[in-house]
């Protein structure tokens, strides 16, 4: 079922919803940008739909409302490790079909890697719902299409703001409820099916083609280019890196929190252990493997898609502007050249 | 709920040993079913927690050997005897026993790697009868760092040992790097055999390098990995090598495998 509501209606419903879910959505920050003069798009708790910024793409993704960028694990004492609490409601979020994608990459880390579930995204991520907002044309550093993530039926709601009017589709009929004395229309949310990108990703055929991708002369590029700021991570759906540290509430240590907190594989600590002795000493050989996690990794390790849904944050947040899409595209020409070079080689054609 | 994988479980400290001005064994009581080679999450509090392999395994206790680096584990240093500590484990996968299992075994280890092998010598030292012969080379920096000198003297009464210091010679010790003491090693005279190597990331590779140009195949050799870690159930990322996660797929590999791993 679908329905056309006046912005000011929907409010009302809101408001009911609100007193059952927990609802975030991407809201305008004024002036809290990286630079002066400029607002921050991210993800809050929404009390309008007015609070909702649907015509730009949010600069953090929604993955904070399921993997905090800080958790609480435990409370702890001398004693003990008490586990931490949440709100028991249910979440609502608003979210891009690419951040639907991403999520389910979070959930393959989460719930799937290694035998255990982690039981802090579990305890987040069964109350979420999501709210699809179309995309219109999208965004100029966008590559859905490419990585096949433009398109979603993994919904309860979904929406198109239109000016003093949105149109709504239900399809999670817990949801009927709400709009059941509502105006009925027609509507089905419409998807971007062209990016002003294309990304091609890499198609490594072989261990050796592997081996030679990691001394590619391009990541030295990077040595004095990437910052190794993590921005590009933080923006990440898909990055799921944390690192777990305790912090003292009290002079002796004796009480505080375990906490975990996002981490970057850019940043030069993120292999480092105790002691000093680190992998992945330069910037360019971190970006290598941000890279080929991204779209080769992971596919490697679960079958199926790649880890990155081509949302572009990356490239939007990167201070020194590096494209991640050109960085795939630059990768996959290497590759093209390796592939061929070892299939003459050989004597197979390629 | 799932139950809480990351929840740590206070155990207490039941002896500590001073192996060096740096380096401590925590003697644990616990009554867990540990493989030898596997590792476990130690709470470190105000710190977090990091992952220590078992140096020792007992009936119902554990030790571990761990090095104290700087600030990071200066309360850990602090604790006594009948103090608690919180840990949770064990993770990892083990050195295959049953590989090893009526053969010859050559173990090479170089400064704190001795302590992911020492439990694993012991218990041949124990069960002599469950290979055909074990050579062991074990490194150290100096006469200071040496680790596990008692144990040390009661396997060179049983195994083919070789204990090495990198730049110095003193009674029991020979002078140089492990490296240089691995073609002394009969691998020729072995029917079947299996290779350890455990040490610095440097250390283990020369060592296979120098195994593999003294005739040994790569399949022989076993590693154990050292990584950087939060979890340890394969959630963090931080042992991440390629599509291979430490914490699940080791930390012991077949050479086959570890020299594929690229950081």
């Amino acid at each position: 079922m679908a329905y056309r509501l006046s912005l000011s209606r929907m409010d009302e419903l809101l408001e009911k919803m609100r007193e059952s879910y927990t609802i975030y959505a991407p809201m305008r920050f004024e002036k809290r940008g990286r630079y002066s003069d400029t607002d921050l798009v991210r993800y809050d708790k929404i009390r309008s739909v007015r609070d909702i910024v649907y015509d730009e793409k949010s600069h953090f993704s929604p993955k904070e409302v399921i993997h905090p960028i800080t958790q609480t694990l435990f409370h702890f004492t001398e004693f003990e490790y008490r586990e931490s609490v949440v709100d028991e409601r249910p979440v609502l979020v608003f979210v891009r079909p690419c951040d639907i994608h991403g999520i389910m990459r979070l959930d393959t880390m989460f719930l799937e890697n290694g035998e255990a579930v982690d039981p802090y995204y579990e305890r987040l991520r069964d109350k979420v719902k999501f709210v699809l907002m179309e995309c219109g044309k999208g965004w100029d550093t966008c590559f859905c299409v490419s990585m096949g993530t433009n398109r979603t039926e993994d919904y309860s709601l979904a929406v198109r703001f239109a000016g003093e009017e949105l149109l709504l589709e239900v399809k999670d009929p817990s949801f009927s409820p709400y709009f059941a004395s509502e105006k009925e229309a027609e509507f089905r949310p419409e998807f971007v099916s062209a990016n002003r990108l294309s990304v091609r990703v890499p198609e490594i055929k072989s261990r050796d083609v592997l081996e030679k991708v990691h001394t590619l002369p391009m990541w030295d590029s990077y040595d004095t280019r990437c910052l190794s700021c993590g921005a590009c991570t933080a923006a990440c759906i898909s990055c799921s890196c944390f690192t777990t540290s305790d912090v003292a509430y009290s002079e002796n240590g004796r009480s505080g929190d375990r906490r975990r907190v996002w981490a970057s594989c850019l940043h030069k600590g993120f292999t480092e252990m105790a002691g000093g002795h680190g992998f992945r000493k330069t910037p360019g050989e971190r970006m290598r493997f941000r890279t080929l996690h991204k779209v080769y990794d992971f596919r490697a390790r679960f079958g199926g898609a790649d880890m990155c849904v081509g949302c572009g944050r990356c490239t939007d947040r990167c201070p020194q502007l590096i494209s991640f899409a050109a960085t795939v595209n630059r990768l996959s020409g290497e590759v093209d050249r390796l592939n061929a070079e070892a299939a003459a080689a050989t004597g197979v054609s390629v | 709920m799932t139950a809480n994988i990351f929840k740590p479980d206070p155990y207490r400290i039941a002896d500590i040993v001073h192996e060096t001005e740096l380096e401590y064994t925590f003697k644990v009581e616990a009554g867990v079913k540990v493989d030898h080679g596997q590792f476990f999450q130690i709470s470190l509090p105000e710190i977090g927690e990091a992952p220590i392999s078992v140096s020792g395994i007992g009936r119902d206790w554990l030790e571990f050997t761990i090095r104290k680096v700087g600030k990071v584990t200066h309360r850990l240093f602090s604790l006594r005897r009948g103090d608690r500590l919180f840990m949770r484990g064990p993770y990892g996968n083990s050195f295959p026993l049953d590989e090893f299992r009526g053969k010859d075994l050559v173990v090479i280890a170089g400064g704190t790697g001795v302590s992911p092998v020492r439990s694993l010598l012991k218990h041949y030292f124990d069960h002599f009868d469950e290979i055909r012969s074990l050579h062991f080379i074990a490194g150290f920096k100096d006469r200071d760092s040496i680790l596990f000198a008692d144990d040390l003297k009661d396997f060179a009464a049983k195994f083919d040992a070789i204990y090495t210091l990198d730049k110095e010679a003193i009674p029991g010790f020979q002078s140089g790097l492990v490296t240089e003491h691995i073609k002394k090693i009969p691998f020729a005279g072995f029917a079947d055999y299996n290779v350890v190597i455990v040490g610095p990331p440097a250390m283990m590779r020369y060592a296979a390098l120098e195994c593999l140009k003294n005739g040994v195949s790569k399949e022989k050799i076993w590693m154990s990995f050292e990584r950087k870690m939060s979890c340890a159930v394969g959630k963090c990322g931080h042992c991440k090598i390629d599509e291979t996660y430490v914490c699940l797929e080791g930390p012991v590999f077949n050479y086959t495998k570890a020299e594929q791993l690229l950081d």
